[in-house]
């Protein structure tokens, strides 16, 4: 993703500390932003930091760092970087870095760790990082001598960056940043030579395409099943245009809201727990998913031995192993998403060049626009005095939006609804918590997105129990002059829960229960430097949005008063069938048409 | 690792794979973990350098009932060190392993227990009063022969090795090399 790198300026051989080839080598990799907080044993790397070019974001919890790389990275498709000690530092990265390992994120953690000598003898703030993260990053490495932070280097961001993304975590013992070593940037040759078991397939098998293409063009009902690969591969115009040439549907999933438009006519929305209604059905009954850097997850899925149970299945992913995972693909792919479409778009105009004919698609096209009229996302929307629905802010937020807006979100009801209400119509323009599902994500995501894109709003939808999680990173965003704009959905429960708990547990509600008035959120954003805003009734939503859009020396945070009764629908219930999906109270009497 | 009852037999629900590592620090742990991570089954595990310095081969047993082979290895592979996986299975390999056991015997027993080993070509490494430490190495299923016969006497403590194994000479075996590998 990186391209031209800087050309090394610098001496090889020249002797310097472990320290300064650290952020040398960070700074060699294009590194422009990085986000951290210093303690004992990462002290050495923060003197040099002092000339260097790169910008060092200050957090308030190195969760917020994590979190802010991967904000960065997602709407940049850059590495994002994070800096933080050893030991209790090292242990509050974990969440960002299993966050950025689930929903394949390039990143690169630099933790600092105890001297070599001491390691293994539970020294004062050590921590098996190496070991504690092994399992949630694609690679990591604890570095033992200075003349190897260089290789070390080189070698994360190539791993982090290519094949399928994800987390790299280098590991820096003191000594290591202290110690002099002698200058040296291995090439690109030495770098994969190190590597001699890690050579990612991007080109796609070109007999599986071919095959592929058969498929596609004797489909009566295809669906294009698109992941967030498809972003990760930088896809989106590739797949538009097969989608166009053959006038395919297509859903995109949590991951790939945005990666085609959701106000083109082909565009079904999200499919999966709290999906749209016909893109559910439509995977339902569809004869053929070409998934595209999706992998099955339970919550697209439902119970996996009744999803798309008619469906063959066409699966693009770079990474084998997602291959057969959950569903046995008929004709798996391996290869860069945008790599395989692009030659599989060639392959089809070859097979209709020499006279194949695609499948008439006019009466699949027709119940599924059948599905889209009857089945729209609907709530129930309320009069001046009356409660405030979160779906209508939702509206108000995404039509008043300069155009680009970047939405990102926590992970609850407010997230489902920002998903479902909100048009994704530009890729890169949408930040979640997918595979996780990490409360807290969206404050520092938000914030590192902003520093990604100055040029666009930044918009982070939040929820009042996730808010209470991150927010403290607030005061980072406001002394870096970061404005970002926040919107609490405050519905003042742990609202996804209380959902559950209403729905399956008999309306028997356990610790879900936060608290309307405590705590005082615009009081709060104003003592984090924020401009802090109220809204209780509907009738007060758009000049609250619009004074919101209006400010930009400064975070906003617009504290929305909402419905907690309010109910995220269409739902799959976990372990369900697709078949039984939950429509909206005003819509359950026209189940059949769901046929 | 697994606690079923003769983890050492060809069992078709066990399958071996022979894997070629970079020898750097943690790559074991690595394996392990991700075999604990995925609830994979591991029956044997044998670790070692390897004719050239860089590398290491893992030989390891696993139990295909508890995943897809093609899962397991797809998921090795992930592993940045792993460098090469091949599945072995036992008509394409020559498998070797080692067992020790200590043996009760008596004066009056101790020249069976010998002869029973010459007959296995195994070796007597230490003799003491009531009892006698033999070693045989071997195919797995020679060591459970072996293993069986000498329970009459009495087995008061043994180890296994673990099986190591390479591709045999003149079979094609079956390779899954870094082609095709990813992520
Ligand atoms: C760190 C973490 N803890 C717990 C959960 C489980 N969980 C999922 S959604 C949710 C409620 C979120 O509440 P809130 O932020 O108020 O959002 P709402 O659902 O009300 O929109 C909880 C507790 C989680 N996803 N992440």
């Amino acid at each position: 993703m990186t391209s031209n790198r800087k050309s090394n300026n610098h001496k090889e051989g020249e002797k310097i500390t472990g320290a300064q080839a650290l952020i040398r080598g960070l700074e060699m990799e294009n590194v422009e932003v990085m986000f951290g907080l210093p303690g004992g044993c990462i002290l050495p790397a923060y003197d040099p930091l002092i000339e260097s070019s790169i910008r060092h974001i200050l957090v308030r919890h190195e969760q917020g760092a994590g979190h802010m790389a991967e904000g960065y990275a997602h709407v940049t498709g850059r590495p994002g970087v994070a800096m933080v000690t050893s030991g209790p530092a090292a242990t509050n990265m974990v969440t960002p870095l299993c966050d950025a390992y689930m929903d394949s994120i390039p990143m690169v953690a630099i933790t600092g760790q105890v001297g070599t000598s001491a390691i293994g003898t539970d020294a004062f703030q050590e921590c098996d990082t190496v070991g504690i993260t092994r399992s949630i990053t694609k690679h990591n490495d604890l570095v033992m001598s200075a003349e190897d932070l260089p290789m070390a280097i080189r070698q994360a961001f190539h791993i982090a960056t290519t094949g399928r993304p994800g987390p790299v975590l280098i590991d820096v013992p003191k000594d290591v940043l202290q110690n002099t070593m002698s200058w040296n940037w291995p090439s690109q040759d030495e770098v994969e030579d190190s590597l001699p078991g890690y050579k990612p397939n991007t080109k796609g098998h070109a007999r599986m395409i071919k095959e592929a293409a058969h498929l596609i063009l004797r489909a009566e009902k295809p669906i294009l099943y698109v992941g967030g690969g498809v972003l990760k591969a930088r896809a989106a115009s590739a797949l538009r245009e097969l989608a166009e040439m053959l006038q395919i549907p297509v859903v995109t999933t949590l991951m790939a809201r945005g990666a085609f438009p959701d106000n083109h006519p082909l565009c079904l929305g999200m499919p999966g727990m709290h999906g749209t209604a016909t893109a559910i059905t439509a995977m339902q009954k569809s004869d053929l998913l070409i998934a595209l850097g999706a992998r099955f997850d339970d919550r697209v899925t439902g119970r996996v031995n009744s999803f798309a149970p008619e469906a063959k299945i066409i699966h693009v992913d770079i990474d084998p192993a997602e291959q057969g995972k959950v569903r046995k693909p008929d004709v798996p792919i391996v290869g860069d998403c945008r790599l395989v479409i692009e030659a599989m778009i060639e392959a089809l105009r070859d097979l209709l060049q020499g006279g194949e004919k695609q499948a008439d698609l006019t009466t699949w096209r027709s119940r599924v626009s059948g599905w889209r009229e009857q089945f729209p996302l609907a709530y129930e929307p309320s009069e001046p005095g009356e409660a405030l629905k979160p779906q209508f802010c939702l509206e108000k937020l995404r039509d008043a939006a300069p155009e680009g807006t970047i939405l990102v979100s926590g992970v609850g009801q407010h997230q489902m609804w920002s998903s479902q209400y909100w048009n994704f119509n530009e890729p890169y323009t949408w930040v979640n918590s997918g595979g996780l599902g990490t409360m807290g994500f969206s404050i520092p995501a938000a914030i590192g997105a902003k520093v990604g894109r100055p040029d666009k709003t930044v918009w982070a939808i939040d929820g009042d129990g996730c808010f209470q999680m991150t927010a403290q990173e607030l005061v980072t965003a406001s002394l870096e002059r970061i404005p970002i704009k926040v919107g609490i959905l405050n519905n003042s429960y742990l609202g996804m829960v209380r959902q559950w708990q209403e729905m399956f547990y008999e309306e028997r509600y356990s610790e879900v229960y936060l608290s309307p008035d405590l705590p005082d959120f615009v009081k709060w954003a104003e003592a984090m430097g924020c401009v802090g805003i109220r809204v209780d009734d509907p009738s007060e939503v758009e000049s609250a949005i619009d004074r919101a859009n209006s400010i930009n020396d400064r975070p906003v945070v617009v504290d929305f008063r909402v419905d907690a009764r309010e109910k995220v629908f269409p739902m799959v219930a976990a372990g369900q069938s697709n078949d039984d999906v939950l429509l909206p109270p005003m819509q359950s009497s026209r189940r059949e048409f769901l046929r | 690792m697994s606690n079923k009852v003769n983890p050492y037999g060809s069992a078709p629900t066990h399958h071996m794979l022979s894997v070629l590592v970079q020898n750097r620090p943690g790559v074991l742990a690595r394996v392990a973990s991700l075999f604990a991570r995925r609830g994979y089954n591991i029956f044997s595990l044998a670790v070692a350098p390897t004719e050239q310095d860089d590398f290491s081969r893992i030989t390891i047993v696993v139990d295909v009932e508890s995943a897809p082979l093609e899962q397991i290895v797809k998921q090795l592979f992930k592993l940045i060190e792993v460098v090469r996986i091949s599945e072995l299975s036992p008509s394409q390999a020559v498998e070797r392993e080692l067992m020790v056991a200590t043996v009760r015997a008596s004066a009056k027993e101790r020249g069976d227990v010998v002869e029973l080993t010459n007959v296995f070509e195994g070796k007597i490494l230490s003799v003491g009063a009531d009892a006698v430490i033999v070693s045989l190495d071997g195919s797995p299923e020679k060591l459970d022969d072996f293993a069986e016969l000498l329970r009459q006497y009495g087995i008061i403590e043994s180890q296994r090795t673990g099986r190591v194994a390479l591709p045999k000479l003149d079979r094609v075996v079956k390779t899954s090399t870094s082609k095709g590998k990813a992520s």
